[in-house]
């Protein structure tokens, strides 16, 4: 979490140098330098990362966890040693708390699965908030479909904030599960998941985070939080697409019955019985996206090599100037106020279609979301059709701002109805 | 007489011949949503609606002397640009005209990198539709 003086303080930070490790930033579009404040819905990658990738395909890609070759050994290595830097990384007690999965939604999936068959029952309640991404409503919704159960929605202010004491009066015997995202992607709202993580516990209800815009942007600690599960993806912070992890407490993974069948997560198989491996591997059926795991590690090193504190006020400076500047021109009107935010600005403008103005943005060069940002809920309790949302990274600048802000007042003049 | 699909859009495809950039292309679009016909508000019916990812269309069609003819609206100006292309080009032509075409002419103006990519629009879903109709007036005819 940022201090609220972070915002305030003016960073040394220097984006230009940061900006030479990611090659895809060198470019522009229709002949314009590329901006890219599309970052909410995927990070850019560094060279190390990309080099990552070649690497394992160039010199040591093989099956892992069954050879006894060389190539096998290397790749089971590497690949093992990201489990570990997963658990430093995000602090885990354990490297066997950290399950390789293809992102966020599937670490979701794996839990309601997997935890929700096994633990929710007719008439139980499952706890998640309303800002949440589809990704942490769907899931739940089918296993309450599933199950007969019920979902509670913790309601939030016009502000984009959650409202606590809702929160509070929705706990009840009958609450079984919470999920909750700790940074709105559509928002940027940080919410305040170790409070309600803390007040949860005193009834014995698990909490599952969901860390997919956090993790980049918030230095994570499972025990300090005490979260029960944690899912984040790959993607958004660096690394590769199509892997990500899910971080369980270990006694309730053991607990858990397996996600998917077929090799890796076996024990022994016979056609009358088979048992599971232990955890992690049990959630883990089949040949794992083993190049992307090792560069998943590649982005984890980045991350780490950077000052994360730096980064963060820088980020949080950005995001600020770009809300006052937004701010100021007439029309406009920013969705996701919250006095607590990070690298989000979501905003609609009067009388300009967000999908129109999103794509004069583009033919600028300048690559920004439009829409519901798959938080349809949001958008209906804001009562807007979309917005368009700008989001940063380190690599940003205020002069990317400021081409942005000339824009907006630009396509404001085109499209105006 | 009106002239046949593939004639307007060689028309459309030279007067998009004119502009070099996408900026320049996206602005012209703009420009003929803004100057599409106002669509009736009585035809804006649910029954008419499309609903893309990030914009609605409202269509609307009739067929008069073996032709069939389009009237739509969105929420988009540009999603109207388009609407006003496709209008041009398949408004008032025969049902077996509109079923076969191609429409060649979105590639060609290079319309498609910028809309395929995305769901946001629904220009893809739009053609179905008109050509759907199209299918329906055929059906009738026979």
């Amino acid at each position: 979490m940022l201090p609220d003086a972070a915002i305030e303080k003016k960073t040394t930070f220097d984006p230009q140098r940061a900006r030479k490790d990611f090659p895809i930033l060198k470019q522009t579009a229709y002949g314009k330098p590329l901006i890219y404040f599309d970052n909410a819905a995927t990070s850019q990658k560094p060279q190390s990362v990309i080099d990552a990738l070649t690497k394992y395909y160039t010199d040591y890609n093989a099956n892992i966890h069954r050879g006894v070759h060389y190539l096998s050994q290397k790749a089971s290595q590497a690949f093992d040693d990201v489990r570990v830097k997963a658990q430093q990384f995000i602090n885990a007690k354990s490297e066997k708390e950290i399950i390789f999965v293809r992102g966020t939604t599937e670490a979701i999936n794996l839990v309601a699965s997997s935890y929700g068959r096994k633990n929710i029952n007719a008439d139980d309640e499952i706890i998640i908030s309303a800002m949440e991404h589809h990704s942490n409503i769907v899931p739940w919704q089918m296993l309450c479909e599933e199950k007969k159960a019920v979902l509670k929605i913790i309601p939030m202010n016009d502000d984009g904030e959650l409202l606590f004491e809702e929160f509070e009066k929705l706990l009840s015997p009958k609450t079984k599960f919470i999920s909750v995202v700790h940074i709105s992607n559509s928002l940027g709202t940080i919410n305040p998941v170790k409070r309600i993580i803390a007040k949860a516990h005193q009834h014995n209800i698990p909490v599952l985070v969901d860390g997919a815009q956090s993790v980049v942007h918030t230095q994570i600690d499972v025990q300090d939080l005490d979260c029960d599960f944690f899912a984040f993806s790959g993607h958004k912070m660096f690394g590769p697409t199509g892997v990500g992890c899910l971080y369980g407490k270990l006694n309730l993974l053991e607990d858990m019955p397996p996600y998917q069948g077929g090799g890796e997560m076996i024990q022994s198989v016979s056609f009358e019985k088979t048992t599971y491996n232990e955890v992690p591997y049990k959630f883990e059926a089949g040949t794992p996206n083993i190049a992307d795991v090792i560069a998943l590690g590649t982005a984890i090193d980045y991350l780490l090599s950077l000052d994360r504190k730096a980064i963060a006020d820088y980020e949080n400076e950005l995001t600020e100037y770009a809300s006052s500047k937004l701010k100021e021109i007439e029309g406009i009107r920013l969705i996701g106020t919250a006095k607590k935010k990070a690298s989000v600005v979501s905003f609609v403008i009067d009388r300009v279609n967000a999908l129109d103005a999103g794509m004069y943005l583009d033919t600028l060069g300048i690559a920004v979301r439009t829409g519901h940002h798959c938080t349809e809920p949001v958008m209906d309790r804001f009562k807007i059709p979309g917005t368009i949302r700008a989001s940063f990274m380190f690599y940003n600048t205020k002069e990317e701002i400021d081409a942005l802000v000339d824009g907006v007042k630009k396509a404001i003049k085109l499209l105006k109805k | 007489m009106s002239s046949s699909i593939e004639n307007i859009e060689t028309e459309i495809a030279e007067e998009f011949d004119l502009f070099d950039s996408w900026e320049d292309k996206y602005q012209y679009i703009i420009e003929l949503g803004q100057k599409l016909p106002v669509l009736d508000e009585k035809y804006k019916l649910e029954e008419n609606k499309i609903k893309g990812c990030q914009s609605s269309v409202w269509l609307y069609s009739y067929a008069k002397d073996d032709k069939v003819y389009f009237e739509a609206d969105s929420d988009s100006t540009f999603v109207k640009g388009e609407i006003a292309l496709l209008i041009r080009v398949l408004s008032g032509q025969k049902p077996q005209d509109i079923i076969s075409t191609e429409l060649s002419f979105i590639d060609k103006i290079g319309l498609r990198q910028h809309i395929a990519q995305t769901r946001a629009n629904g220009l893809a879903s739009m053609i179905k539709q008109m050509k759907l109709f199209a299918v329906g007036y055929q059906a009738q005819k026979v």
